[in-house]
């Protein structure tokens, strides 16, 4: 079920650690319509790298991409909200019920 | 107080928080328009409500400059306008354009404080836009901001203070720290040590870095230069020429990358001040007196953005911008001060001259760049276009943007525009200086879809801030 799958090219593995702060509450979203679960004060870069390996596709050319600066700088990080328009990763955070698609920016 | 008194600061940072404690100290109420969900800027950086570490885990030596830091601006939030989780994407005629929580607003300011920081300075390598690949200060936001390593094994590639550091804090926060290739070589330090000597505690806390990286037997090589990230979708290695220039290898699944700090400018661009080119951050600077005035009346340049010089420099020029302008405005107060912050500063500036030289750019990499490595990430723009664009003679960068799309892209050249322009200016055989700038042009940065209307709602950073 191509829909449910988080990343084509990259799903199966994983590319950030958690490696402490892990006492928060449990938030699930959806990506591309499969639930993942993240913990309140996740950006959307942490939750969908802790959950897939990367966060689009790159729009002109082969490959993905999983954000690259963290500060709202490089812009490699946008994504598509279910709901239309877009939102920048790195410096939003998760929200119950929040619902996101990767496959591509714009 | 009518709009057209307003004093506006951009960013609540190291410098963008002193100004704000100079001018709320003396009644006025000056508006802190930044990006962030909280005070503190990228290298003071808070942590979302909720986290538990202490600061001594996330800013270890700095721990009390941290602190201090962000209870001067808690202690100011009654005595300015502050707007945090907001952008400043245009200046325009002595108003400011920004987007937030609420929407699009305008504020008209008579006077502006730019204390934009700066972002990681990049030198692309063939493989830099697979995933897995970090810039340096990304990889420590992953880790000070959400508890996160980057990956399984992490190797560091660079070189300047955060090289050691981000490396330390990974492999002391439970990281596996794959490597640490440092591209400077020792000779590069011997001429500048009188200057590095300057540094005092700063210098010995570099020093300490490296040695507790060695102690604890992580692989750390100097005089690197590197060759490729290897990967087919994801960071799976990165390879090297050692000092003696034989082949390495490391197995890694991310990397993270940077060579010291580059400042965030365009908006001072926007607002018209005079750009100069500075031959040590090898790109070009708003012009400002030593006390941060601008070319234009009525605006004021503090911290990395105005000119790299660290933290420490960037909570003096906060200050002493925010003395300046009230010193413009006829306020008898601070004079000695000022002289004292000078003296600091002049400093501060001989250690960071010493650093730049003793941890450069690597100079001539980027114009060795083989024609198919991606240099602009946002457009896949690779080398050898931007050379291919020479043939049409265009005479500088801009020209070379207009016919490849280089500089473009989203990021409107932040990640790409050093490399860029020693491509170019090899190409051509002209200085750096000679190759002139991609300019900065409003919005910059992309504008939310739907923003300040019904997708408020399913807006996250809205969320975030509240």
């Amino acid at each position: 079920m191509g829909e449910n799958v988080i990343v084509s090219k990259n799903s199966g593995r994983v590319q950030f650690v958690r490696l402490s702060e892990t006492e928060r509450p449990e938030i699930t979203i959806h990506v591309d319509g499969a639930p993942v679960s993240a913990l309140a004060g996740d950006t959307l870069l942490t939750a969908l790298l802790l959950a897939g390996g990367q966060v689009r596709d790159f729009e002109f050319g082969a490959g993905g991409r999983a954000g690259f600066c963290l500060m709202g700088a490089c812009q490699d990080c946008w994504v598509q909200l279910e709901s239309g328009g877009s939102v920048r990763a790195c410096t939003s955070y998760v929200r119950e019920g929040l619902r996101l698609k990767t496959g591509g920016a714009e | 107080m009518s709009s057209d008194k307003n004093i506006l600061i951009v960013g609540a940072g190291p410098a963008g928080t002193r100004a704000a404690e100079v001018l709320a100290g003396q009644g006025l109420r000056p508006i802190v328009v930044d990006e962030a969900p909280a005070s503190g800027g990228q290298v003071y950086r808070r942590q979302p409500a909720g986290f538990r570490r202490s600061a001594k885990l996330r800013y270890g030596f700095e721990a009390a400059k941290a602190e201090a830091l962000h209870a001067t601006f808690d202690a100011l939030r009654e005595r300015v306008d502050y707007r945090p989780d907001t952008s400043v994407w245009s200046i325009e005629n002595n108003v400011a354009f920004t987007t937030g929580p609420d929407g699009v607003a305008r504020i008209p300011f008579a006077a502006l404080l730019l204390c934009t920081g700066g972002v990681d300075r990049i030198l692309p390598i063939p493989g830099w836009t697979l995933p897995g690949a970090f810039t340096m200060g990304g990889a420590q936001i992953a880790l000070k901001a959400q508890g996160c390593a980057i990956g399984e094994r992490v190797a560091f590639l660079g070189s300047g203070p955060l090289l050691y550091l981000v490396a330390y804090q990974y492999a002391h926060a439970g990281a596996t720290v794959a490597a640490v290739l440092d591209t400077a070589r020792l000779s590069d330090a011997l001429p500048v040590i009188p200057g590095l000597l300057t540094g005092g505690t700063t210098l010995a806390k570099g020093l300490w870095y490296q040695n507790w990286l060695r102690f604890n037997g992580i692989p750390f090589k100097r005089g690197v230069r590197p060759i490729a990230v290897d990967g087919e979708d994801h960071v799976s290695g990165l390879r090297y020429r050692d000092v003696r220039g034989r082949e390495r290898h490391i197995d890694c699944d991310a990397m993270a990358f940077g060579w010291g700090v580059k400042p965030e400018c365009q908006l001072a661009e926007l607002a018209g001040c005079d750009m100069r080119f500075d031959a040590i951050a090898r790109q070009w600077l708003p012009e400002c007196d030593a006390e941060g005035r601008s070319s234009v009346d009525g605006v004021y340049l503090a911290g990395d953005g105005a000119g790299v010089m660290g933290a420490d420099a960037a909570e003096y020029r906060g200050e002493l911008a925010a003395l300046a302008l009230l010193a413009d405005r006829g306020v008898a107060a601070g004079a000695r001060r000022r002289k004292y912050l000078k003296t600091r500063l002049q400093r501060l500036m001989r250690f960071r001259i010493a650093l730049e030289r003793a941890l450069p750019y690597p100079e001539g990499l980027a114009a060795a760049l083989a024609d198919d490595t991606i240099v602009c990430r946002c457009e896949g723009v690779t080398a050898g276009d931007i050379r291919q664009s020479q043939s049409l003679e265009p005479d500088e960068i801009n020209r070379a943007k207009a016919y490849t799309r280089l500089g473009m892209g989203r990021c409107q050249g932040r990640m790409c525009g050093i490399a860029a322009a020693e491509i170019l200016a090899h190409r051509k055989g002209v200085s750096l200086a000679e190759v002139g700038r991609l300019r900065g042009q409003a919005p910059i940065k992309p504008l939310h879809i739907g923003i300040g209307g019904a997708a408020a709602e399913d807006d996250p950073e809205r969320a975030a801030s509240i």
